[in-house]
């Protein structure tokens, strides 16, 4: 009998060959657990995405969270030297608009050490080529937020009115910015309208230096061009510079990023350097990575039928049992996936071939 | 081809309007039919009417390129778009009202209702006052006269409504007015075609206002 092929969700597909990408470059598997204390991940709150977290009480009355982030759980765990590790795991966060928890897939790399140029080019690299194994039709986006420290150090504007800027950067709403800005010093006001539309490949730099206020966004004008040295003509083609994409700065420094593919609504890839947060959890260590959210492949998969049986095989009534097992048995011989079903049922998929007895 | 979710309604049709003076009509919308989505390819612009509400959520989960929402709805709902345009139209404000002689009692909580909790909720958090919410769906003004809560927040637009039921607005909490917003992906993939129509329907903007002064 041949093997009959175990049918390979879309999901389960990319995630596959992510790992393989990412093995490639010499990063080890690394398992985290499915909870964590609640404390962990109530202190390190704003890092994770959502309002919520799922807790639950376990057998010695100690609150535990379902983990909701991968990250965390990965720097904790570092002590010391280059820790260079991939994960596909699932995490456990409210989902957007649906008001529920849900069980979200995600794959991702993390470089906790000594994080120099080769290796956030390398990190870039496989961001870059995990959005090539998801589409042809994909797109970088990067953004320093070390040129957004060296601005809002910059501005005269107290804290609530620089969380607004910044709001309104990420919304690129230009016109909330020039009223915010309003009473700041002209370049000041145009380095952030500036910002807020900006959106070019590398070679449009030089506007983004002509608003330039002082050495901290001179050096990080200076960062960003040098990061097109780790790329491709071709996927050059496919970076652009876009402040909208901002972190929070309490965690990320420098270099942000955040991958989009065609067909699908959101960022499918977020990642950037975040010493900050290792520093937050105690941890003398430079760190790079990211995460892809694989949840949202469903966008793309509509229409993918592998999971369908090959074979839809209908019998009668009269049909005798003998001649249904007989033709079933010969089918699945064949190395064919067959679902048998009584005529009148409604058929509930597609399926390449269907046999009535 | 960008897809433009309108709100249905006048702010749509004055919209609408806009972007046909811009350059992007399609004539197929003003024919009486049952058609739900009008297309010109010629111009590369499809249209559907939805819900004012529901234009954020459409354009947020990208099943419409751009849309056409008031401020009040993307402050109350936060979607994640891009907000590309202050269109300068559909203005009014956002307030507290309640009756002229209208005095707070520091011994308790002020009760609140409101169509909007997470915009009132967020202006009095800023004030560090503490509110109880009461979230209603219609006859906002009449809350404060039977009793049911101290003020209301709601949308003012000429205060006819309000000064007929013996109401005033006390405070402002944000101008509102129609904001062109974007879903992020199609602000990225299709670039240069929604910076196109933002600064064609930015001059049409800008040239409606010169005309009107």
């Amino acid at each position: 009998m041949k093997n009959v092929p175990e049918p390979e969700a879309y999901e389960e597909r990319v995630g596959s060959r992510l790992r393989q990408l990412y093995a490639s470059y010499g990063y080890a598997p690394f398992k985290v657990c499915k909870f964590e204390p609640y404390d962990f991940y109530s202190a390190n709150k704003s890092f994770i995405t959502g309002d919520h977290i799922l807790t639950f009480t376990d057998i010695n009355g100690k609150l535990m969270a379902l983990k909701p982030d991968v990250t965390l759980s990965i720097v904790k765990n570092y002590t010391s030297g280059q820790k260079k590790v991939y994960y596909h795991e699932n995490v456990y966060r409210e989902s957007r608009n649906a008001g529920e928890f849900g069980e979200i897939p995600q794959a991702g790399i993390e470089c906790i050490g000594a994080v120099d140029k080769v290796q956030q080019a390398e990190v870039l690299s496989m961001a870059t080529q995990s959005l090539a194994i998801i589409s042809d039709h994909w797109l970088l986006n990067i953004a320093s937020m070390k040129l957004i420290g060296a601005l809002v150090g910059a501005t005269r504007a107290g804290a609530d009115k620089v969380k607004a800027l910044l709001s309104c950067l990420r919304k690129k709403n230009r016109h909330e910015i020039r009223e915010l800005t309003a009473a700041e010093d002209r370049n000041v006001s145009l380095a952030w309208e500036t910002l807020a539309s900006f959106y070019a490949p590398f070679d449009g730099l030089g506007e983004l230096r002509s608003i330039s206020l002082n050495a901290g966004m001179h050096e990080a004008c200076d960062e960003i061009s040098a990061l097109a040295e780790g790329f491709s003509e071709e996927e050059l083609s496919h970076i652009r510079i876009d402040f909208s994409i901002i972190s929070d700065e309490a965690y990320y420094n420098g270099l942000v990023f955040k991958g989009y593919v065609e067909g699908v609504h959101t960022a499918i890839l977020s990642g950037g350097r975040y010493d900050n947060l290792a520093g937050h959890l105690g941890k003398k260590a430079q760190a790079v990575g990211f995460a892809v959210y694989l949840d949202m492949l469903n966008s793309l998969s509509s229409g993918n039928t592998a999971g369908n049986p090959d074979v839809l095989l209908l019998y009668g009534e009269d049909t005798p049992l003998s001649r249904v097992a007989e033709e079933s048995g010969r089918l699945r011989r064949e190395g064919r996936r067959v679902l048998c079903l009584p005529k009148g049922t409604p058929p509930d998929g597609t399926y390449a071939d269907i046999v009535e007895l | 081809m960008i897809n433009v979710a309108l709100p249905k309604g006048r702010l749509g049709e004055k919209v609408y309007e806009i972007l046909e003076n811009a350059g992007y009509g399609c004539s197929a919308i003003r024919e009486k039919n049952r058609k739900l989505i009008f297309e010109n390819t010629e111009k590369g612009i499809s249209y559907f009417w939805v819900k004012p509400s529901d234009v954020a959520i459409y354009v947020e989960r990208g099943a419409a390129d751009i849309g056409i929402a008031g401020k009040d709805i993307l402050i109350e709902y936060e979607p994640d778009v891009y907000e590309l345009l202050d269109l300068g139209i559909g203005v009014c404000r956002m307030c507290v009202c309640g009756r002229a002689d209208f005095r707070p009692d520091p011994s308790r909580p002020l009760r609140v209702a409101t169509k909007f909790p997470n915009t009132a909720r967020q202006y009095y958090a800023a004030k560090s006052e503490e509110i109880d919410i009461i979230r209603l769906n219609g006859s906002i003004e009449l809350a404060p006269i039977i009793g049911l809560s101290d003020v209301i927040v709601d949308i003012v637009e000429t205060g006819k409504t309000l000064a007929e039921n013996g109401l005033v607005p006390l405070e402002v909490v944000n101008p509102i007015s129609a904001r062109l917003i974007a879903n992020k992906a199609s602000g990225k993939f299709k670039y240069d075609e929604i910076q196109r129509l933002c600064r064609a329907v930015e001059a049409e903007v800008e040239s409606g206002k010169e005309t009107e002064t």
